[in-house]
């Protein structure tokens, strides 16, 4: 890549000026900077640099048991925590070579898909925001805090869940779980509907964002772009789809792809995702089978010498873990491949040559969330 | 007491100029010069306009709160006071007793200056603001040429304060606000023209008395939606806030200002609503006139109606696009204010 942040300062030509845009700028949605020449409003150049929220979380890993692990996945992304549970705990239960209980896989569905819902609300939120709409930031805030509701009573937290575990769950879901999660999907379509009239088709929006921030099919494949980000861009990819894991071959959903790769795409493919969301928890809900919440693990886990890639699809694309045992209780080495990472790697090359509201625009479209860039 | 009243509000003109005979007369009983009287009729007035521009800035930063948390589901400012209307007040308090900062590598100078230079121009404005029948401080027979130059002398107080911050956010703020302004100032101008066109004169107080019952509205449909586009384009409100767009510019030209003289841009800014939306009353919906309650009642609450309207325009659209809003001027409301204006004059001409 040939965008490495480059030691001292840039140079610029008399015409042009440089902006520091972050490390605490509106736009950037948590502490990233990137240096942007700029030519008057156009963007010559630009240079991210990332980092400022670096804990060295794989090497911290390291030195913790198997299941302390878990809280600190949520901390990775914090808006799709139950992704990154879903993920690391696969992962380890391949290990362990656990087959956990049919009625284990739809509660961890039908979690993870609360949360596609509630990540895009919050980037439909924040994404408003930076194109300048103030109010529907408050409308998926409302809708977003239902969901919250219905995974605090399940798991005890609202944002950073920390709630599956190697085998399972520790609680079954709270009695009344289901009455809340069909009233929200018995409203929640209409919602989705006046969010796509009310700022996706409006035609300010619309013309802020078609054909802005392109990147073709080639292009994001290159660079490693997941989920709605390489979507928006025709490609059809999808981990749920693609290698199937826990219930997702019984369930029937599409995956709405874009045509063109621009902004627009990216927001319309996630406003469509929701609704295959809900689609799946209405079939989830319904072929909801009985059994026991948990299968027994000892205590200390240690899972035999092996390495094992486990991926979900998370909201932002694929989240996976990759860990190595020595046979010991804590691993030999998690690698996280988040897909923040990737999509941003792309924002230079999409963002050459266009405006300064452009990169507003761009970057809010990619759904960056900084702590899963870093680690 | 009762006819007093009565004569107060609904012959406000008369009351006035029978005071002022009175006033004239004693005055010259004593002797004095008549000017020394006039100079005080006209900073009583002006005391009187300052008085007002603050209470309605108070008033209008609560309403537009109030409206915008109603369309946001929020409850809105509801802890100071009786239903949070104290609320503006102790944010103004606030920010007349913080600490007021000059950034080192300010043009102090011009730093200060800006916002005063903001403030004065919609101070002005208000001098031919008609309130009522006869209450405007003066009805000068070149009003709406005046209030067209006066409006778009905001700006240089803007582009001032962006360049004298010595950031690259407020200047950006500065140079798009003025590009802004000088834009929306000529499709204003044109709509505006129509108008003096059909009441024959470009005296405020004439345009008013020249309208029909229900205003030049109906007459000027697309007039008065291309006024109130371009006016709400020039007082820099959503959709057309690019100068303080805060997700790209930070707060732009008043990226750098804290306390008073914040608050001096902020109280222009919302003054400057009142204003846009009181001239679309003068020029379109028939100004202080309307049956039954008194001229100054009608003003207000026409006002406070395109008030309405243009908080409710900004609490629904997103942003436009820098060039977008320059296209929007020049290649829409451009062409279209002049169409506007030539089927104006020929009709005038025919009828």
């Amino acid at each position: 890549m040939g965008d490495a942040p480059q030691p001292g300062p840039v140079k610029t030509t008399s015409d042009e000026f440089l902006l520091n845009v972050g490390p605490q700028h509106p736009a950037t949605h948590g502490v990233l900077r990137v240096e942007v020449t700029m030519d008057g409003e156009v963007v010559k150049d630009i240079v991210p640099h990332i980092g400022y929220v670096h804990r060295g979380l794989e090497k911290l890993f390291e030195n913790r048991t198997w299941e302390q692990i878990i809280p600190y996945t949520d901390r990775t992304d914090y808006l799709s925590a139950i992704a990154n549970n879903f993920a690391y705990v696969m992962a380890v239960e391949r290990l362990l070579g656990i087959e956990v209980p049919q009625k284990v896989e739809y509660i961890r569905v039908i979690a993870a898909e609360l949360n596609r819902i509630a990540s895009h609300l919050l980037w439909l939120a924040a994404y408003g925001l930076d194109m300048g709409a103030f109010t529907p930031f408050l409308y998926a805030f409302r809708d977003r805090e239902e969901i919250g509701t219905m995974i605090e009573e399940a798991s005890g937290g609202r944002l950073t869940t920390n709630y599956f575990r190697v085998g399972g769950f520790i609680h079954d879901l709270p009695p009344g779980f289901f009455p809340r999660l069909s009233a929200f999907i018995g409203h929640f379509g209409g919602k989705i509907d006046e969010y796509d009239t009310l700022l996706i088709e409006n035609a300010i929006f619309v013309a802020r964002t078609r054909g802005v921030g392109v990147i073709d099919r080639e292009r994001a494949i290159s660079y490693g772009m997941t989920g709605p980000c390489l979507r928006a861009s025709n490609a059809m990819l999808d981990v749920r789809r693609d290698t199937p894991y826990s219930i997702y071959p019984k369930l029937s959903f599409d995956v709405p792809i874009g045509r063109n790769g621009d902004t627009w795409d990216r927001s319309k493919v996630r406003i469509e995702e929701m609704r295959q969301s809900l689609r799946i928890l209405r079939q989830a809900m319904e072929g909801f089978p009985e059994g026991a919440y948990r299968v027994r693990v000892p205590r200390n886990i240690e899972p035999p010498r092996g390495e094992v890639y486990a991926a979900v699809e998370g909201p932002r694309g694929e989240v996976g873990f990759y860990v190595v045992s020595d046979g010991t209780r804590k691993p030999y080495r998690v690698k996280m491949r988040k897909p923040s990472f990737s999509n941003f790697c792309a924002l230079p090359e999409i963002l050459r040559g266009m405006k300064i509201a452009d990169l507003v625009a761009v970057m809010g479209s990619l759904d960056l969330v900084v702590p899963e860039i870093d680690r | 007491m009762g006819r007093f009243l009565y004569d107060l509000f609904y012959n406000t003109d008369t009351v006035l100029a029978g005071w002022s005979a009175a006033a004239h007369a004693s005055w010259a009983a004593h002797g004095r010069p008549a000017v020394a009287l006039d100079v005080l009729f006209q900073l009583c007035a002006a005391a009187a306009v300052g008085l007002f521009l603050v209470l309605n800035a108070l008033f209008i930063i609560y309403f537009e709160r109030k409206v915008a948390a109603r369309m946001q589901l929020r409850r809105g400012p509801n802890r100071v006071g009786p239903l949070g209307i104290l609320q503006t007040l102790a944010d103004t308090i606030k920010l007349l007793i913080k600490e007021d900062i000059i950034p080192d590598a300010a043009d102090r100078g011009l730093f200060r200056v800006a916002p005063v230079i903001v403030l004065a121009a919609t101070f002005m404005l208000f001098v031919v603001l008609p309130f009522g029948k006869g209450l405007t401080a003066a009805d000068i027979n070149v009003g709406l040429v005046y209030f067209l130059a006066i409006g778009s002398l905001t700006v240089i107080g803007i582009l001032a304060g962006g360049w004298a911050s010595n950031n690259k956010y407020s200047l950006m703020g500065g140079m798009r606000s003025a590009a802004q302004i000088v834009s929306y100032e000529v499709p204003a101008v044109l709509t505006v023209l129509s108008v003096a066109m059909l009441a024959g004169s470009l005296k405020m107080g004439d345009i008013v008395t020249a309208q029909p019952v229900y205003g030049y509205v109906l007459l000027q449909p697309i007039g008065f939606l291309l006024f109130l586009t371009a006016s709400n384009a020039e007082i820099n409100r959503a959709p057309f806030d690019l100068p303080e767009s805060d997700s790209e510019l930070v707060s732009g030209f008043v990226t750098e200002y804290s306390a008073m003289r914040f608050a001096f841009f902020f109280l222009g800014e919302y003054t400057n609503l009142f204003l846009a939306a009181a001239f679309a009353t003068t020029l379109f919906l028939g100004g202080w006139r309307g049956p039954l309650l008194p001229p100054i009642v009608w003003f207000l609450l026409k006002t406070y109606f395109v008030v309405f309207l243009l908080i409710w325009v900004r609490w629904t659209f997103p942003r436009l696009r820098v060039d977008h809003l320059m296209q929007f001027s020049w290649k829409v409301l451009l062409p279209l204010s002049l169409a506007n204006l030539v089927v104006t004059a020929v009709l005038v001409k025919a009828l």
